[in-house]
């Protein structure tokens, strides 16, 4: 075994806070966010980087943050589940999943709400094929994705006309 | 899940990453896109004592056109060729990069990490054989070019000494009547491919001159389907040779039983892939644009 290793300085931005932080090199990202800063939001469902439940945007990109250090996030930007809503409304795709019953028990859903941003910001006007791409690395056990295709359509045509 | 603890240093270049490698020992590894070792780590699978981080490391990150030849810097993104507009030149690249895992592991993944850690299921290194692509590997003796063909040795081996690492990978573009294809078979996104099969094919008069024919995920390393490409180099790409190709790469594939099916289901994987990729390796040859994607179970 290593001696500890030493710890990491860091300073990361996670929805729009600036936090300076410690870390151990071996602290994955959804550990900091969770642990460290308190922000639960992010799930951890597999921790085998298949279920996507821990999807956070690292600097614009969607990744699995359990598959991720958080020294890896140091100078960097984190958008979690916690930052899509302002000033007390609800994002976009929070509402279109609301009301299309895009969730059931909602363990997916601060992953899938995140993978549907990072598709919705490169493609406005996506199919239903690219929806199914989009979040190809999330999983859902309740709804049987039909409402989720839904609700990121509506959460589209709302976002395009914006 | 916690991984070993380890020491964590950041490269600020290549040069540095070799020096660091060199002086810190077996010990390190090399974190590129850690869309491998993170898992590997997390299941104590892989314990090194040193991490030494390329992501902070600027312009490594490249896809570099110039005519005769396509350099891929090795922390290009798979979403970065998947996005590309010169990668899309050669569209086996595409069919690749956008068909690795799901978009979260294609936006760290990286392309120099997946073919310096030649798992079996890998799906860059039948494509990059069938491309005939090259290697540039730095080590603290200097750089030097390898054929992907020698580059790549046995499962989770490759040419690579210890301390040096994956600058580029060089690939050659293609004729202009040759067109590829890459696709795999796999349960859903995010796991290992049962099978997968690249094809590149150069038609000259209407007859292949050149085929390209690898097979992914059915052994220890890429599968060379040899009789396959004989059953079309100087035929007519038509029904009845895609027919016998696909038939000779399901007879030279012996791949083992497991998870993901046995041998038998597998090899009816190779001749449907094979089938699929040459037909629309084929017709991208003529000029066609043809959409390839992954398949799921």
């Amino acid at each position: 075994m290593p001696e500890a290793a030493a710890l990491v300085p860091i300073r990361v931005t996670v929805n729009g806070k600036a936090h300076s932080l410690s870390v151990e090199p071996r602290t994955l990202l959804v550990e900091m966010l969770r642990e460290t800063l308190n922000l639960t939001g992010t799930h951890i469902g597999c921790d085998t980087s298949f279920c996507g439940a821990c999807t956070v945007m690292l600097n614009g990109a969607s990744v699995k943050s359990c598959t991720v250090f958080a020294v890896q996030a140091d100078q960097g930007e984190v958008l979690t589940v916690e930052g899509l809503a302002s000033n007390g409304e609800l994002h976009p795709i929070q509402q279109a999943f609301v009301e299309h019953h895009g969730l059931q028990c909602g363990y997916c859903t601060p992953g899938m709400l995140l993978s549907t941003l990072q598709l919705l910001e490169k493609n406005a006007h996506p199919e239903e094929k690219d929806v199914r791409k989009a979040i190809a690395g999330n999983c859902c056990r309740c709804t049987g994705y039909q409402n989720i295709f839904k609700a990121v359509q509506v959460a589209a045509e709302r976002m395009g006309k914006t | 899940m916690y991984p070993r603890s380890f020491h964590y240093h950041r490269a600020g270049s290549l040069e540095e990453a070799v020096s660091l490698l060199s002086s810190l020992g077996p010990e390190a590894r090399l974190l590129a896109g850690g869309q491998s070792l993170i898992p590997l780590m997390k299941l104590r699978l892989a314990a090194p004592q040193h991490l030494v981080d390329l992501n902070f490391a600027p312009g490594l990150s490249y896809i570099d056109f110039a005519g005769s030849q396509l350099r891929l810097g090795a922390m290009t993104r798979h979403s970065e060729l998947e996005a590309s507009a010169d990668a899309r030149r050669i569209p086996i690249l595409r069919d690749c990069a956008a068909g690795i895992a799901d978009v979260q592991v294609r936006n760290r993944g990286t392309i120099g990490g997946s073919l310096a850690e030649a798992d079996p299921t890998g799906d860059w290194a039948p494509v990059m054989l069938a491309l005939g692509a090259e290697v540039v590997c730095l080590g603290h003796q200097g750089q030097r070019l390898l054929p992907f063909a020698s580059f790549i040795q046995d499962a989770f081996t490759t040419a690579l000494a210890p301390g040096e690492l994956v600058r580029e990978v060089i690939v050659k573009t293609p004729a202009a009547k040759s067109g590829g294809a890459y696709l795999a078979f796999k349960a859903c996104a995010p796991v290992y491919a049962a099978a997968s099969a690249a094809a590149q094919l150069t038609l000259e008069d209407g007859v292949c001159s050149a085929a390209g024919i690898f097979l992914g995920a059915v052994a220890l390393t890429p599968v060379h389907a040899v009789e396959a490409e004989g059953a079309l180099v100087g035929k007519a790409v038509n029904e009845k040779s895609i027919a016998a190709a696909a038939e000779a790469a399901a007879a030279a594939s012996d791949p083992p039983a497991d998870l993901r099916g046995s041998k038998d289901y597998k090899r009816s994987l190779v001749r449907a892939l094979v089938a699929r990729a040459v037909e629309a390796a084929h017709r991208r040859a003529r000029g066609e644009a043809v959409e390839v994607s992954h398949l799921y179970a």
